[in-house]
């Protein structure tokens, strides 16, 4: 790690980096010629090419937004950015062909070893594009497909066609537009009619080169009636400059589908994470979010669900963590333009040191959606008198025969839960770590065990030498 | 040395915000011995255990507490709770998602370090001490004292008190709130703890004294150990109240 690097990496633990040997890297910035640069590197079809044009146009006309953390977003030098970045020649489909520093990489963050043990696949991305790929025989054989986005462009046009940018439209927003433009990446799934995938699949997505942009766009297609339980991890080195993620997430639940999301973000606090993610349910299908956001500068992700059939169900579970210097603006949106649509929506979040963290949250029930569920609770903890704590939230409710229920609470560890922890034998520190790990409970059993124990050592780990 | 007593007080003053409330301890507890303290609200009885315990709220002013010969005042409440003292709450905290099952292992690894024994003879013993309080397994799988009745709070202290072994155990009111059958199971997990342990037992009533024998019984008054005698001194306190002793406190 350079010094550069020590300086602001404190103790993360995935704060490392590799040399970086890249084998194709744009000039940092941003034009229609990177843009169609990127597309012709990839031999994409004109129909792509032309959408990444005009996303990039609206990229440049759109303000940023006028909401949210201004400062840290004004602070996004968009010129210094390096929006295409290879490392590899092609996807590997065996492990041992990954070139040896990006095996490293992923070796050292156990990510081949949990494929063995209880992955139904994997997809592992390193700077802009997938190095590493495998599925299951049995799931491939079954018709299940999961590539990374570029391939899934390849091999399956039509499907990509018929639903890119079609849940999230790069007129979303301003980070929608530029993921649309420069995407690259990101993983394509198509789940078809009946079958139920038992075992989560899992990307990898890792930062690695200095003020590297990653714009992976993934697309998840679950026919009626089938399910499968994605996982996504992030993590990137902590370099004093700053790197952009900014992806686009599309799912599509058909009728009684059941669609698994579940982030585990841990990006270095050098990262703008910016994520649009949507999801489109059908008649009777399930969608849920399980979103953890611990790392990263300034987050601004909402997890999104459209009720759009008849009994569909939205579930959004997410928790973040504030530490020093960042800012963890992230919630959840609902539409419920069905009727008997039901949605639950639990948002957790920790401040320490001087962090904020913001839920923003927004549901509304149309008016010819009859017999509408809606339950909506933010539980902020606060450690300590520095730290922040704001929720922004939303009901627009347009049905008089919805059922809604909201509920926020704020609430400060205290010293007495502290003291008694202590006589039970716990440093002051181990005891703010029972506090947390219990707070994010509600989160972390929905979690593959594997994850779990993830994410309550890294909040033990938080926890360590914070105690003033 | 080995007369001495597990527990030395001498001479203890405390304060909180200025406000003195312990004025002059002097107590020793001996390895098996009982001892009761009784007193008004107000008192300082559970000052004297907190400031034991370590509670960060609570001024030393001056005098000692030691176990075995050990400074406990400048200890960390955590390093006291290893080193053998264990409180009873009188209050004890919830801490919502934090499973039963989940924080008793983890402190018994804490406190009984290496020789704490390893999962499968925890579970053993875990199984014991619940059966002999009457509580069910299904209360592992609950959050600590999170939505607890005042008498399952009690029933997870004993079965702590239980399983971590202390040299020194400090029950503040653990008898308040249970009703008669409680009382017994309670005390019955106390006198499984205490043979090898010293006991310091606050309470307000002579009714947990029948099930758990003092050896000592003394009494608080304005911060001060008015009293001590034998287990009788618990039942005239009973028939007759404070105020004869209030009157030799204040002369």
């Amino acid at each position: 790690m350079s010094d550069d690097a020590r300086d602001v990496v404190g103790d993360y633990k995935a704060g490392w980096h590799d040399p970086e040997t890249a084998t194709i890297r744009f000039d940092s910035g941003l034009s229609e010629k990177v843009v169609r640069d990127i597309s012709e590197l990839k031999n994409e079809p004109e129909w792509m090419t032309e959408i990444r044009v005009k996303a990039y146009h609206h990229f440049v006309k759109q303000p940023m937004p006028t909401w949210g953390n201004t400062e840290l977003l004004n602070g996004i030098n968009f010129d210094a950015v390096t929006y295409f970045l290879r490392s590899g020649n092609k996807t590997e489909v065996d492990w041992d062909d990954v070139p040896e520093d990006i095996k490293r990489t992923f070796d050292r963050l156990g990510i081949p070893d949990a494929e063995q043990k209880w992955l139904g696949g994997v997809t592992a991305q390193y700077e802009s594009e997938a190095v590493y790929h495998s599925i299951r025989e049995d799931l491939e054989s079954q018709g299940v497909i999961f590539l990374d986005m570029d391939a899934g462009l390849r091999e399956h046009e039509d499907i990509v066609k018929e639903y890119f940018c079609k849940i999230v439209p790069y007129q979303d927003n301003k980070f929608s537009a530029l993921n649309t433009a420069v995407w690259s990446g990101g993983s394509f799934i198509y789940v078809p009619k009946g079958v139920k995938v038992d075992m989560p699949v899992q990307a990898y997505f890792r930062i690695n080169a200095k003020n590297m942009g990653q714009f992976e766009r993934t697309l998840i297609i679950v026919d009626e009636g089938a399910s499968i339980h994605y996982v996504e991890g992030c993590t990137a080195p902590a370099y004093s400059t700053e790197s952009l993620h900014s992806a686009v997430v599309e799912l599509i639940a058909h009728k009684g589908a059941h669609i698994r999301y579940s982030t585990v973000q841990n990006w270095s606090t050098n990262v703008y994470n910016l994520v649009t993610k949507r999801a489109v349910a059908h008649e009777n299908a399930t969608v849920e979010w399980v979103d953890g956001n611990i790392g990263s500068k300034l987050t601004m992700k909402y997890p999104a669900v459209i009720l759009k059939g008849d009994g569909a169900h939205a579930e959004v579970i997410s928790v973040a963590y504030s530490g020093s210097g960042q800012h963890q603006d992230a919630g959840a949106k609902v539409h419920h333009l069905a009727s008997n649509t039901t949605s639950s929506i639990l948002s957790k979040s920790i401040s320490k040191d001087g962090g904020r963290g913001s839920y923003r949250g927004m549901v509304t029930v149309s008016k010819k959606a009859d017999n509408c569920k809606v339950n909506v609770v933010c539980d902020a903890l606060i450690l300590d008198d520095e730290s922040q704590s704001d929720t922004y939230p939303t009901m627009e409710i347009a049905n008089p025969t919805c059922r809604s229920e909201h509920e926020a609470s704020v609430s400060k560890v205290s010293d007495e839960q502290v003291f008694y922890l202590m006589t039970r034998g716990h440093t002051e520190e181990e005891a703010m770590a029972l506090i947390v790990n219990g707070f994010f409970e509600p989160f972390t059993r929905e979690l593959p065990m594997e994850y779990a124990v993830e994410l309550n050592k890294l909040m033990a780990f938080e926890m360590e030498g914070s105690i003033g | 040395m080995s007369q001495d007593g597990v527990l030395v007080i001498k001479n203890l003053h405390a304060s909180i915000a200025g406000e003195p409330i312990l004025r002059g301890i002097d107590l020793t507890l001996r390895k098996g011995e009982v001892h009761a303290l009784m007193g008004r609200n107000g008192s300082g009885k559970s000052t004297l255990a907190k400031v034991i315990m370590g509670h960060p709220d609570y001024e030393v002013t001056s005098g000692s507490v030691t176990l075995d010969e050990q400074n406990l005042l400048d200890m960390e409440p955590w390093q006291r709770a290893r080193l053998g003292v264990f409180m009873s709450f009188q209050y004890p905290q919830a801490v919502p998602g934090l499973q039963v099952g989940n924080f008793l292992r983890k402190s018994v690894q804490a406190i009984r370090g290496e020789s704490a024994p390893n999962a499968r003879e925890f579970r053993k013993e875990l199984n014991s001490c619940m059966e002999k309080l009457g509580v069910e397994k299904k209360f592992l799988a609950r959050y600590v004292n999170d939505g607890f009745s005042g008498g399952e709070k009690k029933r997870l202290e004993i079965l702590q008190l239980m399983l971590l072994q202390p040299q020194l155990a400090i029950l503040d009111e653990t008898d308040s709130g249970l009703d008669i059958d409680a009382l017994r199971t309670v005390s019955t997990g106390i006198n499984a703890s205490v043979g090898n342990a010293a006991c310091l037992i606050i309470t307000h009533y002579q009714r947990i004294l029948d099930h758990v024998n003092p050896d000592f019984v003394h009494v608080l008054i304005d911060g001060k150990i008015v009293a001590s005698a034998g287990p009788e001194l618990a039942t005239k306190l009973e028939e007759k109240g404070y105020d004869w002793l209030e009157e030799g406190a204040s002369a």
